[in-house]
């Protein structure tokens, strides 16, 4: 008798089973979707981090747009140049590979050397203290807050707050763009990993309240400019700015800027 | 009317993670931003009333008149695994944004106890179909209302000074237990 129901229950248990088993498989013919063969090749020579620099919901998104709308595969800044080339082989795309791409954050003026207007005890944000009176509380009001919103931002650990600045490491940096939309100050560019002579300032501050506000910030004297043997110097709104493409790394205005403004890097 | 009492109960009064405690997981680990949260909600009120009625149909057609009704539990299980994958298949089909909003939520599902608790509280309380659809409706709708509120005070506690010591799942559990004892003032809405 006790046999007979535990087979009964076993059976009924399993003929329901087995019935909800074969509806699925009919559904599973029903709604089968058919993909195209060469998103998932596209998705393996990704680089998979979904860091949404391409402009796409993550990777498997861009490589349904690379495949379904002809999206340039160059978009991702995070593929290093042997996927792009292999990316390029298999579209059968002309391997135009672009420079390495960095993030740089243009501001040097760390704790000692730019001063406060007060002290700031509010939320540990630079988006939040840039809401605060006078932008945030450093006294150059177009400096790095260094309360580390590129960090949190940041999904490859590229970026970290040194003596109250933002710092990249530029091995790690891929350029996906995400501490660059986050700054509230605008400090953060993208520019070429092999350019060697940048300008660590944003300021527009004129020489006088420059000089107070930070002491290693661009003055606008333009020294550099003058000094430049292919003229790639601009000055605008008294700040120096560098065309990467002209510059030749001769490091002329380097030694020229009284401020230490210009600097060489790696 | 009685609908709309019941409706009211199992959102507010017998909310099923704040008073039942279940689905504590999903609760627990899917509210970290109010967006996620409210996808998982959704996810969860679509599974969960498909769920109720489905149950009760097996419960009620084919446990009742076998004499099997002991083995409600695996008959459940049964059912809800069955009816997520059937859901994620359609949804895949019919609507792939949905099914990218919902990604990994929807199969987490499966093993989400508010899912099969409800069901299971449906046939004790020996439901009418009716009821056990509005119960397993309402029930996923203060599911939804508890992980977003949760998720929502995540989001504001992310920008505070938390001590060390309570960063984390110290502070969004003390939330949550506080969330609970602000949801027991509904207790005496309705005799």
């Amino acid at each position: 008798m006790e046999i007979k129901q535990i087979i009964f229950a076993a059976v009924s248990i399993g003929a329901l089973g087995i019935l909800f088993g074969i509806g699925l498989g009919i559904a599973a013919k029903k709604f089968e979707i058919i993909k195209d063969p060469m998103i998932p090749k596209v998705l393996d020579l990704l680089p998979g981090v979904n860091c949404g620099g391409c402009g796409y919901p993550g990777c498997a998104a861009f490589a349904k747009a690379i495949v379904e709308d002809s999206v340039s595969p160059t978009l991702c800044s995070v593929a290093n140049a042997e996927s792009q080339e292999n990316l390029a082989a298999l579209l059968g795309l002309s391997g135009e590979v672009m420079d390495k791409q960095v993030a740089f954050v243009m501001c040097k003026g760390s704790n000692t050397v730019a001063p406060l207007k007060y002290e700031y005890d509010g939320i540990i944000d630079c988006s939040y203290a840039n809401y605060m009176q006078g932008t945030g509380p450093k006294l150059c009001e177009y400096g790095c807050l260094g309360m580390g919103s590129c960090v949190k931002a940041c999904q490859f650990d590229a970026i970290h707050v040194v003596d109250g600045i933002a710092v990249v490491d530029e091995e790690k940096c891929t350029n996906c763009g995400m501490c660059i939309d986050v700054c509230p100050k605008d400090i953060i560019e993208s520019v070429p990993l092999k350019s060697t002579t940048r300008v660590s300032c944003m300021s527009q501050n004129k020489g006088k309240v420059q000089k107070e506000s930070c002491k290693v910030g661009c003055i606008g004297c333009k020294l550099c400019a003058k000094v430049c043997p292919v003229d790639c110097i601009t000055i605008e709104h008294s700040l120096a700015k560098i065309d990467y493409d002209k510059c030749i790394d001769c490091g002329a205005c380097v030694e020229k800027c009284p401020t230490n403004a210009i600097n060489v890097f790696n | 009317m009685e609908l709309l009492l019941l409706f009211i109960g199992a959102v507010l009064i017998n909310n099923v993670i704040l008073s039942r405690f279940l689905g504590i997981c999903p609760f627990l680990g899917v509210s970290r931003r109010v967006e996620t949260a409210f996808g998982m909600g959704m996810a969860v009120t679509f599974v969960m009333t498909l769920a109720s009625l489905m149950s009760y149909i097996v419960y009620e057609y084919v446990l009742v008149p076998l004499d099997i009704t002991y083995l409600y539990t695996i008959a459940f299980i049964l059912v809800i695994a069955s009816l997520v994958q059937l859901v994620e298949m359609v949804i895949q089909k019919s609507s792939p944004s949905l099914y990218q909003a919902l990604g990994v939520y929807l199969p987490l599902i499966t093993t989400n106890c508010a899912v099969l608790g409800i069901a299971v509280i449906n046939m004790q309380k020996e439901f009418t179909l009716m009821q056990s659809l509005i119960n397993g409706f309402g029930s996923a709708v203060g599911f939804t209302l508890a992980i977003v509120i949760l998720a929502g005070i995540n989001e504001k506690t992310n920008y505070n000074n938390v001590p060390k010591a309570f960063k984390g799942y110290p502070a969004t559990l003390l939330a949550a237990g506080l969330m609970a004892i602000a949801f027991l003032g509904f207790a005496g809405l309705i005799k």
